[in-house]
């Protein structure tokens, strides 16, 4: 009687003692986090705070929703959002269009040439956006290579206008953007089992329908993750569109710019920069769950 | 011309019917590296004026680069706060990324999501609110300004980097050695950093690109003799076209390129 009693205390002790152990384990292990919650508490959370702040305050520094009338009224406003969403919707197809094909071969070349060829998408991944930048506007200019070049073979007479407007800043957008698609997309394809496609065909399918609903089915959730990607970081980009567009183009991050850097004016920067975040955030938060669902209904 | 009628898949796909996908594809290939390559015979051209090739040879705007102290401190700059973020985002985020790996902590979800948050807001965002916030810190035009920026900027990627190494290791690994008496930090430092050590040089590699690729957040936090490389060029390429931005641009690409070298050693390590 006594023994089982203290066999129960044993084990309730020991309980104990796994419990704080653990506990401390977690404890420790959170402790790890700090420095880096630190830190973007400090270099991102704040600043973005203070931005939302200052997004509520009026011209004479009281509480108002006057700059976010002012974004909804100002046709300016709904113009410069328009822009930027037609240009990033336009770079994310051509980006999308050029790097799926692009991914395919590359997954399905045999291993040397496979190396070399990746340099190919590599090289400028690693190349500052700001180097290829300037390339594309020595190319593109007026008396640029390619103009030049053209006039010189005799091709044209009057130089095409491809920089400092759309189809500059979209040339720029897509080669810097296609990196960003094609190498996800290269490895998610790389992943897919190469005998589900010799079974299709072993069960009588075509190519073409072995690819459509075999691979391609499989290669999607790369595929649509890189898209995302690509259509975030084109609606907050900056440095391309501002230089090959050279002020023709006015997408939200110049206009941000332009608001604060011209006139001085931080609650209608702000509330632009609010706005620019939310839709980027709600984008990626319906895409997440659009995916998880999807996902959900593949392995059903 | 025989291999074009064998089969190029398991599908018996031919060669020749993929021609037109080969075509897309190497097109595609000369647009990506065309402009990266366009600047390197840019950069020896003696004229002021574009021309291409170059109809005289001449080092003259590599010269007017190193020998500008208003450049080569520019450089100075960027390259000391890229190496400072790296050490610190690799650090943080390893950290980071193995604590969250671990999975015991709690609000592992949200965590994740501040840990990736950098990679989601616009940059302008960011610029403009850490000049408003840096400016009443006086930390405007500091090297620990623009690193506090670069290296929160430079997280994400560690942390993707970092959890894809943790996920291919076996952490049971670590248990055994503190099953068998060592403590977890000296586990950690003896048998999962030697495992998880590409991983790491791949996210050191990524954090120093990202802050010397960076040019928004510098352009509002760094101005006069403070400025960045990147700054600086972003300057001069609004007013003109200036050929020493060519030269400059290929003492980068030259970096790019043993960047990229060192990455592909590590990762080929890694796979093994």
């Amino acid at each position: 009687m006594s023994a089982s009693l203290t066999s129960l205390q044993a084990r309730r002790l020991n309980h104990e003692a796994l419990r704080r152990a653990a506990r401390r384990e977690r404890r420790g292990l959170e402790a790890l986090l700090l420095p880096g919650i630190a830190l973007l508490v400090c270099a991102v959370l704040l600043p973005i705070g203070v931005m939302f702040y200052l997004s509520f305050i009026g011209e004479d520094g009281s509480f108002s929703l006057e700059n976010y009338l002012r974004l909804w009224t100002t046709p300016v406003y709904g113009e410069v959002f328009k822009i930027t969403f037609r240009i990033s919707f336009f770079t994310t197809i051509i980006v999308a269009a050029v790097g799926y094909p692009l991914a395919f071969v590359l997954v399905h070349l045999p291993g040397r040439l496979q190396n070399w060829a990746l340099l190919f998408v590599l090289l400028p991944f690693w190349t500052p956006v700001l180097v290829r930048t300037y390339a594309w506007l020595v190319l593109l200019q007026d008396h640029g290579l390619i103009n030049d070049g053209l006039i010189s073979l005799g091709l044209i007479s009057e130089p095409f206008e491809l920089s400092h407007n759309v189809t500059g800043a979209l040339i720029g957008m897509v080669q810097i953007m296609l990196p960003f698609l094609v190498l996800p997309l290269f490895s998610s394809m790389k992943a897919i089992d190469q005998n589900l496609i010799a079974a299709a065909s072993n069960l009588g399918a075509t190519p073409a329908r072995a690819f459509r609903d075999v691979f391609f089915p499989l290669s999607l959730p790369g595929f649509l993750a890189g898209i995302l990607m690509v259509f975030v970081l084109c609606l907050g980009f900056y440095v391309t569109p501002a230089v090959l567009g050279g002020g023709s183009v006015i997408m939200a991050a110049m206009r941000i710019d332009a608001t604060v850097r011209l006139y001085t004016s931080w609650g209608a920067a702000s509330s632009l920069g609010i706005v620019l975040l939310m839709i980027t955030v709600l984008l990626i938060l319906v895409a997440t769950y659009v995916g998880r669902r999807a996902g959900q209904g593949l392995f059903r | 011309m025989k291999w074009l009628f064998q089969p190029a898949s398991l599908t018996q796909v031919t060669h020749l019917q993929r021609l037109w996908l080969y075509v897309i594809t190497i097109l595609a290939m000369a647009f990506l590296v065309t402009p990266t390559l366009v600047v390197i015979p840019m950069s020896f051209s003696e004229s002021q004026f574009l021309e291409f090739p170059p109809k005289q040879l001449s080092l003259r705007w590599y010269e007017n680069y190193f020998m500008s102290s208003q450049w080569m401190q520019a450089t100075l700059i960027s390259v000391k706060v890229a190496i400072l973020s790296m050490f610190a985002a690799t650090i943080i985020g390893t950290a980071g990324a193995y604590a969250l790996w671990i999975g015991t902590v709690r609000f592992r979800t949200a965590l994740w999501g501040l840990f990736a948050l950098p990679l989601a807001v616009p940059v302008i965002l960011l610029a403009i609110g850490s000049l408003f916030v840096f400016a009443r810190l006086g930390l405007v035009n500091t090297t620990l300004g623009l690193t506090l920026m670069h290296t929160a900027m430079a997280l994400p990627f560690v942390m993707i980097v970092m959890t894809s190494g943790f996920a291919s290791y076996d952490m049971n690994q670590e248990q055994a050695a503190r099953s068998l008496g060592a403590n977890r930090v000296y586990a950690f430092f003896t048998v999962t950093l030697p495992q998880v050590k590409f991983s790491v040089i791949s996210a050191m590699l990524f954090s120093f690109f990202a802050s010397f690729d960076e040019v928004v957040v510098a352009m509002y936090i760094s101005t006069g003799s403070g400025a960045t490389l990147n700054r600086k060029m972003f300057a001069s390429l609004r007013d003109q076209v200036d050929p020493t931005i060519a030269a400059i641009s290929t003492c980068l690409v030259t970096v790019s390129i043993l960047l990229l070298l060192i990455s592909q050693l590590a990762r080929s390590r890694r796979a093994v």
